[in-house]
């Protein structure tokens, strides 16, 4: 694992990418494949199970420290990342082993089966082979948790470095349900093994927002503008006479949407579409949060199926036929998207309606439309543009709607994580219900480093109470939250839930008691929920 | 009466109507260090360490009204005997013992306990209540020995003057600076220092204590070459334009947060040497066990968390606010508190 602890010192030592780049091609070099298979695993969020649970972990790590459990979860707390805070306080020894990545990797695997008192065992045994920061890597491989600031997409152009081969055909490759247990380097990499090609998604090409007025973007006919759904967006893939439906956070979700089975029998095989997953009822769509009750759920039962339908609104085709179309201009795949979703019987695929305009102007009265049509703005694509990967500036724009907002007081805060460990960054608003302050949502966001610093100090100097991890303050501080969407939700004491929360401006202008009601959240509701 | 209370103003011994450290005016403060947290404009008059006098003099004012003592030299006021006892922290900290009638009390100001070959080492001292501070008081806080570090450190200019970099190295003016400049290898090339530093390390030269000789960043001179140099400065000066005459170069930050990843990331520095003038989580408890006091107050730093541990130990506590920096300046300790940073 040496190689791998050094790769990890290099990525946690610099900010710059190129460096980080550098580390990566060059431990690719040196590494055997297996070792290089667990690596882009890992960094594309392709762990192994987790074979302990981490209740445990902590517990032992404590005792191995001679701390009470309380001591250890204070500082917890503190440091922010759980992995790290067992790392921390277990005695200082000198590394004594020789195993490779693999070789730790495995022996995770296989504490799975074991029972308790023998998982405990050879826990304490690894810990004791290690120094600092190889139990720190060992500790993040076993609690699964694996942020090194290093992307997916950097990881890609590392290994493109590395083979010499074409930074979107590996960025392909890489995608799809592989894992690192049952495939190789030469399979997945070298070869791209025909069973994973099967099931395998296109990278999403995603749209940066609207920077100037759309005027800019030129003469109106060059352009498609559709409505931006507020779903999940979604591939479906028909090959073989197999049905596979990925989320854009590249996970398959296939059994969560049983009724896109019928899909298989009204699409031609060899076919992938790119489009909006969203809660739909009789001509009409419904809020996200519908949607979320959906995906939170492990098991999609009849009653779910039923109080939340959903269907597909089609952007955009990648395949037809079995043939690539990425390359073609979008208005060339327009029309194969036409020819084959109207061609097709079922109910659960519906085009995305191609707005019409002759005017920049008649898109701004549509954009306005849009919460209306539970839509978080209007989509402007080029049409001549090819499908790409990734989130690129030119051709696709996303133009969405100004957020809600409402003036909020902050009544409780915690520590963060990661980057804002030992930092009060999380928080939780409240709104006035005559004398009293009720809370209606957490936000983690928006603010600058300089405002987190002060409101750090502020929760600091102003703790009225502790509950564990969490400190309620003097009712002070009133910022503007805004959000997307909001909705009915009987599991917040508020009566609401919203969409995207996040912290949009401190308005240190506003005295505390002039901060919104919660008759004014519910005014928000009545119009838009 | 108890020897010592904690008042608005700050630590203060009644009886003999003198305060420790104040973070208002007083009539008579005695100062433990020279940092300025502990040493605050207004009062009297001063009584510190023979080696705090010029800096807190250089901080406040030449003309303010200050006396100094030797380690183990005592005064006694109506009754009460006070003396100074090396704390270890930076050049010239002291713990301040308060003796009455048989009852000992020891401020020990901030210290730490390994010895960094620049200022007196600490010694423990006797008592029967101790007053300490916890800015690392958690398990997780371990230093290395500071050998360990400095190779660390100069194995990394070492890699900057390969690369045709020059290195800047934070830590504040007043103390890291210092154990820096000394600790470092200085046959791997120049060492320079900001402004707020050089100024600080004249008046210590002036007392005669022996410093590595440093060069002194000129901002005027535009055209100085600082490749393979090592720069000296205090963190505040990090992100300003100040740094940007020393293209192309690496940044490291010594300080005890850096033990921790996330403020680490968070600076966005290159490089994090845990190094700290500080006691970590074995030391303080070192520190305490060697006192044999009965009671702990604690001041600064995780003290709720601190004091329940030390209660879980069957040592009396108690946790007292005052203004010295702990916890309140994001990341306790290491803000640039000296000299004119």
């Amino acid at each position: 694992m040496k190689n791998f602890v050094h790769l990890f010192t290099q990525l946690d030592q610099t900010t710059k990418t190129t460096k980080k780049v550098a580390a990566l091609v060059e431990f690719f070099e040196k590494a055997n494949e297996e070792d290089k298979l667990w690596t882009i695993a890992i960094l594309s969020h392709r762990r192994p199970k987790r074979s302990v649970r981490t209740a445990l972990l902590r517990k032992w790590a404590a005792e191995a420290a001679d701390l009470p459990l309380w001591l250890f979860e204070e500082s917890y707390h503190i440091v922010g990342d759980l992995a790290e805070t067992m790392a921390l306080v277990h005695p200082n020894l000198k590394s004594k082993h020789d195993k490779s990545l693999t070789d730790w990797i495995n022996f995770i695997i296989d504490l799975k089966p074991l029972e308790g008192e023998e998982k405990a065992k050879k826990v304490n045994w690894a810990w004791n082979q290690l120094d600092e920061t190889e139990r720190f890597v060992f500790n993040k491989l076993i609690t699964g948790g694996w942020r090194i600031g290093l992307s997916q997409k950097l990881m890609t152009r590392a290994l493109a470095k590395h083979t010499n081969m074409d930074e979107n055909v590996l960025s392909h490759r890489l995608m799809g349900n592989w894992r690192a247990e049952t495939s190789s380097y030469h399979k997945l990499i070298v070869e791209s093994d025909p069973a994973d090609e099967l099931s395998k998604p296109y990278p999403f090409y995603l749209a940066y927002g609207l920077e100037g007025k759309p005027e800019e973007l030129g003469a109106t006919n060059d352009w498609y503008a559709e409505r931006k759904w507020d779903g999940i967006r979604g591939q479906i893939i028909v090959r073989n006479g197999e049905l596979f439906v990925w989320s854009r956070g590249e996970e398959l979700v296939t059994d969560k949407f049983p009724e896109f089975n019928e899909l298989i029998e009204s699409l031609p095989d060899g076919t992938v579409i790119d489009g909006e997953i969203i809660a739909f009822e009789n001509g009409q769509p419904l809020g996200f949060n519908l949607l979320q009750t959906r995906i939170s759920r492990k098991n999609v039962t009849k009653a779910i199926l039923k109080k939340a339908p959903v269907l597909m609104i089609a952007y955009d085709i990648l395949e037809a036929g079995g043939k690539d179309l990425r390359e073609q201009a979008l208005k060339k795949r327009r029309e194969k998207l036409e020819e084959i979703v109207c061609k097709q019987t079922s109910d659960k695929l519906i085009l995305s309606e191609i707005l019409t305009f002759k005017k920049w102007r008649e898109l701004v009265e549509a954009r306005k439309e849009s919460r209306q049509h539970h839509a978080e703005g209007l989509m402007l694509k080029h049409k001549e543009s090819t499908y790409k990967v990734g989130r690129k500036k030119g051709d696709w724009w996303k133009w969405k709607i100004d957020p809600l907002t409402i003036d909020a007081v902050l009544i409780y805060a915690m520590r963060g994580h990661g980057r804002r460990a030992n930092l009060y960054t999380d928080y939780t608003f409240a709104v006035w219900k005559g004398e009293e302050l009720v809370p209606f949502t957490k936000a983690y966001s928006g603010l600058t480093d300089k405002e987190i610093n002060q409101v750090d100090a502020f929760v600091k100097k102003n703790t009225v109470d502790r509950f564990g991890p969490v400190r309620s303050v003097t009712a002070e501080l009133v910022f503007e939250i805004a959000f997307e969407g909001i909705a009915k939700s009987s599991r917040h004491k508020s009566g609401v839930a919203l969409r995207f929360p996040r912290m949009h401006r401190w308005r240190k202008d506003k005295p505390v008691k002039e901060a919104n009601t919660l008759d004014d959240l519910k005014d928000l509701l009545e119009l838009y929920g | 009466m108890s020897l010592l209370s904690f008042t608005k103003k700050g630590i203060y011994c009644a009886r003999a109507n003198i305060y420790i450290d104040p973070w208002q005016p007083v009539d008579y403060a005695m100062i433990t260090h020279a940092h300025a947290d502990h040493s605050r404009a207004g009062s009297k008059f001063y009584l510190s360490h023979h080696l705090s006098k010029p800096i807190i003099q250089y901080r406040l004012g030449a003309d303010i009204n200050i006396e100094s003592v030797e380690y183990n030299e005592a005064r006694t006021i109506n009754g009460v005997k006070f003396s100074f006892h090396p704390a270890g922290h930076i050049i010239g900290s002291a713990q301040i013992r308060v003796e009455y009638k048989g009852e000992v009390w020891v401020v020990s100001g901030d210290y730490k306990l390994e010895d960094d070959g620049f200022c007196t080492p600490f010694e423990p001292i006797k008592c029967n209540v101790f007053i300490t501070e916890c800015t690392f008081g958690l398990p997780v806080f371990k230093w290395q020995d500071q050998s360990s570090v400095f190779e660390e450190i100069n194995s990394w200019w070492r890699k900057n003057v390969a690369e045709g970099k020059s290195t800047i190295l934070t830590g504040y003016s007043l103390g890291k600076a210092q154990r820096l400049i000394q600790g470092v290898d200085e046959s791997i090339g120049k060492i320079y220092t900001h402004g707020a530093i050089e100024n600080t390390n004249e008046v210590i030269r002036k007392m005669g204590v022996k410093l590595k000789e440093t060069h002194y960043v000129d901002p005027e001179d535009k055209k100085k070459d600082y490749t393979g140099a090592l720069i000296i400065a205090p963190p505040g000066a990090l992100g300003t334009s100040w740094q940007k005459k020393f293209q192309a170069f690496e940044v490291g930050m010594a300080s005890g947060w850096m033990n921790l990843r996330g403020p680490r990331r968070r600076r966005s520095v290159d490089r994090g040497f845990v190094l700290s003038d500080h006691a970590d989580w074995k030391g303080l408890n070192t520190a305490i066990d060697a006192t044999g006091c009965e009671k702990v107050i604690v001041t600064h730093g995780y003290t709720t968390i601190f004091s329940k541990w030390l209660n879980d130990r069957g040592i009396e506590t108690k946790i007292e606010n005052t203004e010295f920096e702990g916890e309140l300046d994001n990341e306790g300790e290491e803000k640039p508190k000296a000299v004119n940073a």
